[in-house]
């Protein structure tokens, strides 16, 4: 098969094109310019691309660099600041696989005659008794990526490949040191790509919007704390409130970006039985009208997938009952669905 | 489309604006000293003698494709540095306002820049504005930094016009050109007249990659960029490239040497792609062309709506054709390029540019083999383009 390997400069990728040489496939690598701005290692610094390069060179593929930069801005970077604006926690990661990996540059490898597109993902795509796929989680489980790729539908899935999903960490590292590959010690990538470790959060959003300071208030209304910027705050926050030491351990319930308050109360208000799902992509066909069986439903990127019954609500809703109570999920996360090791959806919780 | 193999059968290069092959004349000058001579002309024994003439030859050859005094010739890395050199050692040496066109090279634009100076406006033909130049010519400015042609679309500015506007509104000013792309095809002693720096580039000419010069004339006031053993009358310090630098003035004499000539039939060769591809490619235009402006004779630039740059470059690259959009930057991305919208174009249009220029060593075969693989591969990412639209709507 003629393979697009998206190569951003790191191990898992690095080894999932040798992999993919090694089988016997005609493999040429990408590089994905998405973000213009500041990194810190990111995926779009010049640095990782030449580490791209680099790996491509030794393992003998045509490398090229495919600018989506405009696309990064206007589906994930745009989005990211208009949610905070709202107080909403976004996933970016998810967005930028969503519409770029798995849109832009899967059609554009289309396009110019690539049968698939590969990536160093930790998940693994299988294939059911009736032909149709799923993604499940990777073999490593403190580092399967099922979850920022529920986004996949049928079409996507069949036109993808995870050539480290199969592997651990460890065994993606040994196998590049084993090549000499120039990444194999590299480390991973952490959190948002467009966020540097010097700036943060605050620092990127406060060049792109107003971060006001808000009042951290009680069940009763009572001033109890303050924050300085309202925007930055998530449900389900414990630190950073000004709140008086001693007493229970008291979590944000609650954020009014509007009103520039925070409300605070004790952990029972923060747990809840369900959640509303907006945006749901189903990875086969949509289940039928009423609840589920029990299905797992793992409500954050590194969070415990937690028994739950998913009911469709018309096109692309739904709604999660856990079995008892969990935290709630802040608006804006995304909700992933599993049957056993498989995701079969998902859906960004509603504000 | 079928996917190419690796190695194409054909292979046409045409991205000659990028860089252009060695010719033989520098290769044989070069020889020599990439072999048994040597030496660092500021030397004072007989080594060092034998170099500096190489050095001091090649000064005059320079001078003379230019049309400058030898004295007038420092030696730089290339064109960047001496479009580095002749804005910031200018506007060291007399600080003021500086002004650029809105359509030059980021060698120069990224300068200008640094030192806070603005960009006079080009017209849809990417020719700078005259009127505009009056406009911003206030009398204490002190640079203006005009290219002689255009890297992207080859459009040639009205230097001369333009020096004299500044010699009448701005008299303390200094006129610099970027004849970086010009060198291969225009008599340069008559295009730069009016400019009192003037960049060129070996490489763009056939010379060696890694060697330029900066021509400086009389009396321009200049600082240099780089201190040290104060080289090239204390304005470039550090040993001269000396194989460098004889390959590059063995490369602008064989260039001026065949300039007629090859201004004739690169031209025909390339008016012989521009018609082909704007026949067999709907909706292609050929950018800046409205009538009047002159261009390069080896440049093609083209928008062609409904397609990206990037797929089109994968696949004319896989099918052995060596073209550009045009504007790159050190990661080897795409962005979007100032020079077209200077001009007006939309990102729509712009998204889709393509140039193919065209050198000393280009054939009929090349424009063969060019209008048969780039008309087929826009079919295609627009066919590609079409069924996700389709799809989109079925949806």
């Amino acid at each position: 098969m003629k393979v697009l390997v998206a190569m951003s400069g790191g191990v898992d990728s690095s080894v999932a094109a040798a992999r993919l040489i090694a089988a016997g496939h005609d493999v040429v690598g990408v590089t994905m310019k998405l973000w213009g701005g500041e990194s810190d290692t990111g995926c779009c610094s010049v640095r990782d691309v030449d580490d791209a390069r680099r790996v491509a060179q030794q393992l003998g593929i045509a490398h090229h660099t495919w600018t989506f930069s405009g696309d990064f801005d206007r589906h994930v970077v745009d989005p990211y600041v208009d949610a905070h604006r709202r107080g909403v926690t976004p996933n970016p990661c998810i967005e930028c696989n969503r519409h770029l990996k798995f849109d832009r540059l899967l059609r554009r490898a289309r396009a110019v005659g690539f049968d698939t597109v590969a990536t160093g993902h930790h998940a693994r795509i299988v294939t059911r008794p009736d032909g149709t796929r799923r993604l499940a989680r990777g073999a490593d489980a403190a580092k399967d990526q099922s979850y920022v790729l529920y986004v996949l539908g049928q079409a996507e899935l069949s036109r993808t490949l995870l050539p480290v999903g199969e592997m651990t960490k460890a065994e993606v590292r040994f196998e590049a040191e084993a090549l000499g590959l120039r990444t194999a010690r590299k480390p991973d990538s952490q959190d948002v790509c467009f966020i540097t470790s010097g700036r943060g959060r605050r620092g990127f959003l406060g060049g792109r919007m107003d971060l006001r300071p808000g009042r951290v208030v009680d069940e009763a209304g009572r001033d109890v704390g303050a924050v300085d910027a309202v925007e930055l705050v998530t449900v389900g926050q414990r630190r950073g409130l000004g709140l008086p030491g001693g007493g229970a351990p008291r979590y944000v319930v609650d954020v009014d970006v509007p009103a520039a308050t925070v409300r605070v109360g004790p952990e029972r208000d923060l747990l809840c039985e369900h959640v509303a799902l907006e945006r749901v992509v189903w990875s086969g066909d949509p289940p039928g009208g009423g609840p589920s069986p029990t299905i797992a439903a793992q409500c954050s990127a590194h969070g415990p997938p937690r028994p739950a019954r998913v009911e469709p609500v018309g096109n692309d809703r739904a709604v999660v009952r856990f079995d008892g109570r969990v935290r709630r999920v802040a608006g804006g996360q995304s909700v992933v669905l599993y049957e056993g090791d498989e995701v079969i959806g998902g859906g960004i919780a509603a504000d | 489309m079928p996917v190419q193999p690796d190695r194409p059968d054909r292979l046409a290069y045409l991205d000659h604006a990028a860089t252009t092959p060695l010719r033989p004349a520098a290769r044989d000058a070069m020889l020599p000293w990439l072999g048994e001579r040597f030496g660092n002309p500021s030397g004072d024994h007989r080594v060092a003698r034998a170099a500096r003439q190489a050095v001091d030859e090649a000064r005059d050859v320079v001078a003379d494709v230019i049309g400058c005094r030898p004295g007038d010739v420092v030696f730089t890395s290339g064109g960047t540095e001496a479009d580095n050199m002749a804005v910031r050692g200018v506007h060291a040496a007399r600080p003021g306002p500086v002004l650029c066109s809105a359509v030059e090279h980021d060698a120069v634009r990224n300068p200008v820049r640094s030192i806070g100076g603005a960009t006079v406006a080009v017209d849809a033909r990417g020719v700078l504005d005259l009127d505009a130049l009056g406009a911003a010519l206030r009398p204490d400015v002190t640079l203006l930094a005009l290219m002689t042609a255009n890297n992207e679309i080859g459009v040639v500015q009205p230097v001369a016009e333009a020096a004299e506007l500044v010699r009448r509104r701005a008299p303390r000013a200094v006129v610099h050109t970027d004849a970086v792309q010009a060198a291969s095809w225009l008599d340069l002693p008559t295009v730069v007249a009016g400019a009192d720096l003037i960049a060129v580039s070996s490489h763009k000419v056939g010379g060696p990659q890694g060697v330029g010069a900066l021509v400086a004339r009389p009396g321009v006031p200049l600082r240099p960029l780089l201190l040290g053993g104060g080289q090239e009358r204390e304005l470039r310090s550090g040993t001269h490239n000396v194989a460098g630098i004889v390959g590059m003035a063995a490369a602008l004499r064989a260039a001026a040497a065949e300039r007629n000539a090859a201004a004739a039939w690169v031209g025909a060769l390339r008016d012989r792609l521009a018609a082909g591809l704007l026949s067999a490619i709907p909706g292609a235009v050929e950018t800046g062309v409205v009538g009047g402006a002159c261009r390069l004779p080896g440049t093609l630039h083209l928008c062609i709506p409904g397609i990206e740059s990037e797929a089109l470059l994968f696949l004319l690259d896989e099918a052995g054709v060596c073209a550009s959009a045009a504007s790159a930057c050190a990661s080897g991305a795409h962005q979007a390029s100032h020079v077209l919208a200077a001009m007006g174009i939309g990102p729509e249009l712009g998204a889709g540019a393509l140039r193919l220029s065209l050198g000393w060593t280009s054939t009929d075969a090349d424009v063969d083999h060019a209008l048969r693989v780039i008309p087929v591969a826009v079919a295609h990412l627009r066919g590609a383009r079409d069924r996700h639209a389709e799809s989109l709507g079925q949806r």
